[in-house]
């Protein structure tokens, strides 16, 4: 099948404008007529079910959480971006789109990246019409901050909190259309297939996790925002809950999964402290704005910080990188912090930690101004660690924080499966090969408040869609297929947990296919992985039964995913041999260790088809053409 | 900080479902590193459950770092724990001495039934959200957001109830299961905001009136639900839902 990115002609200023004309419209009394499933409430879902319930669709909306509220998004820190320039700074949409496509290494699309920064400015409206509380200044306005990747101001933040200020503000408009009964809510119900009628995706197989009834939903379009797999390397800052299944059951319905291999582990997070560690907590990256990092000079330094004179640190960021010193982009702080403790500079018990030191930011606007901005983060850090930040400078680590890949999406959001649409961190479509810090935020609030409802209203006026209910044979294989699985897991009662062996893969692609990859340990990487997955059907311990809540179940069946979708994701980046964004190829840099892009070969998205368990699946290019961005060697220096 | 090893009893509820009795069950734990966290323990805990063949104990969490709202249970009498302002979540070890024994309970209240083990039915509180716990505004309707300033003693109080995590241990702390705080903080956020003001007075009126349908208990001014709350959010706001609900009996306003 041809990859078709439905990009609409015209400049790109006027793309959006044209396209959203040119879409056909759904009549709205024939509106009601229509069912649309919509699996996720994060930010991507919850303001897609509700925006689509607004204009008269009928939403079935579902999570696993015990409420939508709950969903990951919540956990967002630092802040949303929005080209709104009421920093006077010289933003623009231009500025921000062009900051998104060169912070993420020229792999994204440009005219959905252009798209974004467009609607940007139309979220923060809503969200403070919903009555987000957003961080003001004395005059009542709204503040804003910097990010890294930028040298504007165009975060909007609501302390350390945004991703649960704007997530309660998409759950309150959700909640409202459930009032108003355009909204039927699905908690505590698991997505366990996709179900495929005559090539169109109309409906999916649901677990209650309750109860754990296995039921068939059938409706005329999905819509997948069931958020990121970076649980696939176990340790990472997504919640327990986070997983890859309904995104691979999809792909393994036809939808292709594009990118993979484009991971962003996120520079400050508190480094891993023992072996029965359940999750890596992130340290916002706004406190790069104020925090000054650093490593003693000399290797295996293990002096306190505080006896550790100016002239014997090496504050790296500030000195390799002058122009964006502590703000430099993700991909290129965390690069930085493994090579220092690759050095032996790195501080702490284990070595792997680099120093985040406020003390300059403290004599310079005092401690409470710092409490003021970052209070939650450091009271978190002192939970944690049970050290005081404002007394010695923290110790931090990258760890695994997000996925750019995800299922291939169009410029309407569309899989190559006509009637999937995929949204927020699901899809791969916006950030290329590194996010910017708060754009996440941005993408899945555009996608669900913006671009969704239009787009979606294109497909259902054109598209033809036979009557089908849960009868349907399709329907009927899938709830089958599905129901076996639970009944396989259960069986075993091997010798090995659940978690154990997702930390062992977890283990596999963190020191495989983390922050630098080679093409030697990701070929040791293609054997292990299906030893694991071996293992794993041979010898996973699931106790209890599928009739009730069973956590270790729901568990079992995302790592088991997991241990399929690894493979493509390490199959995705043993073919891509350059270095972009978070995809580090040791094979590809430069002499000062930056990455290395090659354009002239793999200027594209890797689209993967599923062809079977352990078989390699087949590669579909989309070429990325660059019409309004030139494509330069990324600097910050 | 270097983390020292403990021994710990573990007296944990089981419960199989709503209409089950439920009984404790003890259970011991040899190395515990105190520089885990009360989640991480009950993993481990579960863990050589399943080894032994026994299913282990269900209890919900998500984001584990005590944002997301849905660890809840009751350690050593108190929701959430002996730390003032944290979850269970992060709740560390190093809290708990050696040799210690540790009673884990669900939250009790008639509003919340037991789904299984520490595992609690809370969507009595979405119900009440769907009660007008929101500000009626289309997408895409919404005026630019520097059209209406809001002084920032206004946006920081409406920042201070909406830092309500939703996880009910308010009502677990509750003498009579009351649900006050959590649906004040949501009002309040509100009443402090201009946008919040046109429906202000229809709002507080239905979110009581499903929070009471809900069988939530009566608010007697204990205030064990602040001393309890995670984010510690004040009491101060039941002031204020209390204020705003007699007015808008007071004013008649139609619900
Ligand atoms: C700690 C942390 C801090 C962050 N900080 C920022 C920040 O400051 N700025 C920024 O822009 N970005 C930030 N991000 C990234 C951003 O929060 C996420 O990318 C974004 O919120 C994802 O939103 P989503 O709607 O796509 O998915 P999520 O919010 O993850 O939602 C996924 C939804 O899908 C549901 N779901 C998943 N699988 C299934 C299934 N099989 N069946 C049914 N339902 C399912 C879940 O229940 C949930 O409702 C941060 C991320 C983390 C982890
Ligand atoms: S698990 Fe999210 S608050 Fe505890």
């Amino acid at each position: 099948m041809s990859l078709k990115s439905h990009v609409p002609e015209g400049a790109i200023q006027e793309k959006w404008t044209k396209h959203q004309f040119d879409l056909k419209l759904v009549n709205p009394a024939n509106k009601r007529k229509f069912e649309i499933i919509v699996v996720g409430t994060g930010l991507a879902g919850g303001s897609a079910a509700a925006s689509l319930a607004e204009l008269g669709y009928k939403v079935k909306s579902f999570c696993i959480q015990d409420s939508p509220r709950r969903a990951h998004s919540i956990a967002a820190q630092g802040g949303i971006n929005a080209a709104k320039n009421y920093a006077n700074d010289g933003d623009s949409v231009w500025r921000l789109f062009y900051d998104t496509v060169k912070g993420g290494d020229y792999r994204s699309r440009e005219a959905n990246v252009y798209r974004l920064a467009e609607i940007s400015t139309a979220i923060i409206d809503q969200c403070v019409a919903q009555g987000v509380p957003f961080a003001r200044e004395y005059g009542g306005l709204l503040d804003n901050r910097s990010f890294g990747g930028a040298q504007v101001s165009r975060t909007f933040y609501a302390r350390g909190q945004t991703g649960q200020q704007l997530l309660l503000g998409c759950y309150s408009a959700l909640m409202r259309q459930v009032d108003l009964g355009a909204v039927d809510l699905y908690p505590r119900t698991e997505m366990l297939d996709l179900i495929v009628i005559d090539g169109q995706a109309r409906g999916i197989v649901t677990r209650n996790l309750v109860t754990g009834k296995m039921d068939v939903h059938i409706g005329d379009a999905v819509v997948l925002a069931t958020g990121g797999y970076g649980r696939v390397f176990y340790l990472s800052t997504n919640g327990q809950g986070s997983n890859v299944t309904a995104a691979w059951r999809a792909h393994k319905r036809g939808a292709y999964m594009a990118n993979p291999c484009f991971t962003q582990i996120h520079p400050t997070c508190i480094p891993v402290h023992g072996e029965h560690q359940s999750k890596l907590t992130l340290m916002s990256e706004s406190l790069r704005n104020d925090g000054r990092v650093w490593v003693p000079k000399e290797k295996g330094d293990k002096r306190a910080p505080g006896q550790i004179p100016e002239n014997e640190r090496d504050y790296y960021l500030e000195r390799r990188y002058p122009s964006f010193g502590n703000l430099v982009p993700r991909d290129v702080a965390s690069r930085a912090a493994k090579q220092a403790c690759d050095e032996g500079r790195g501080v702490g018990e284990t070595g792997l930690a680099v120093y985040l030191d406020f003390a300059d930011a403290i004599k310079r606007v005092g401690e409470d101004a710092i409490r003021g901005k970052y209070g939650n983060l450091f009271h978190m850090y002192e939970k944690i660690t049970g050290e005081n930040p404002y007394k010695t400078p923290m110790r931090i680590y990258p760890a695994v924080h997000y996925t750019m890949g995800g299922l291939w999406v169009d410029y309407n959001l569309m899989s190559n499966l006509p009637g999937l649409f995929v949204l927020g961190e699901a899809n791969f479509s916006d950030h290329g090969a590194n996010r910017l810090g708060a754009s996440a935020l941005m993408q899945g609030l555009a996608d669900g408040y913006f671009v969704v409802p239009y787009t979606i209203g294109g497909y259902l006026a054109t598209a033809k869609i036979a009557p089908a209910d849960a009868t349907h044979a399709a329907a009927q294989e899938a709830l089958g297929g599905s129901k076996e699985r639970i009944a396989k897991l259960l069986g075993v009662r091997g010798k090995k947990t659940v978690d154990e062996l997702h930390r062992e893969l977890g283990l596999v692609m963190w020191n495989r296919c983390g922050m630098a990859r080679n093409a030697e340990g990701l070929d040791k990487a293609l054997g292990e992985i299906p030893r694991i997955r071996e293992e794993f059907w041979k010898n996973v311990n699931v106790q209890g039964s599928g009739d009730d809540l069973n956590q270790t179940l729901e568990l079992a069946g995302r790592v088991a995913d997991f241990l399929e979708f690894a493979e493509t994701m390490v199959i995705d980046a043993r073919e891509r041999n350059e270095s972009c964004g978070g995809h580090f190829r040791e094979e590809s840099q430069t002499e000062e260790n930056e990455a290395r892009r090659d354009d002239e070969k793999y200027s594209y998205v890797a689209a993967w088809e599923y062809k079977g368990v352990g078989e390699r699946p087949a590669l579909h290019k989309e070429d990325l053409t660059f019409e309004n961005v030139k494509l330069t060697q990324r600097s910050y220096k | 900080m270097s983390d020292r090893n403990i021994r710990l009893k573990v007296r944990v509820w089981r419960q199989n479902g709503p209409n089950d009795k439920g009984r404790f069950e003890n259970h011991e734990l040899a190395e515990i590193s105190q520089g885990i966290s009360f989640l991480e323990m009950l993993d481990l805990l579960n863990r050589q459950l399943t080894l032994a063949g026994i299913e282990p104990v269900a209890f919900d969490s998500d984001c584990r770092e005590g944002i997301c709202g849905s660890c809840s249970m009751i350690i050593n009498g108190m929701a959430h724990g002996p730390q003032k302002g944290t979850t269970a979540c992060q709740l560390h070890m190093r809290h708990f001495e050696d040799g210690a024994t540790i009673t884990i309970e669900p939250w009790r209240a008639k509003a919340f039934p037991v789904i299984k083990d520490l595992v609690v039915d809370r969507a009595a509180f979405d119900r009440i959200q769907q009660a007008g716990g929101y500000i009626s505004v289309r997408t895409g309707s919404a005026p630019d957001a520097n059209a209406i300033p809001i002084g920032k003693e206004a946006a920081d109080a409406a920042f201070d109830a909406a830092a309500c995590i939703g996880c009910g241990a308010c009502v677990a702390a509750c003498p009579n299961a009351s649900a006050m705080l959590f649906v004040s903080a949501k009002i309040s956020q509100f009443a402090h905001l201009p946008q919040g003001q046109p429906e202000r007075w229809r709002r507080v009126q239905r979110m009581v009136a499903q929070m009471d349908e809900e069988k939530f208990g009566a608010c007697t001014n204990v205030g064990e639900c602040e001393a309890a709350c995670p984010k510690e959010i004040s009491v101060r706001n039941i002031a204020l839902l209390n204020r705003d609900y007699l007015l808008a009996r007071f004013m008649k306003e139609p619900v």
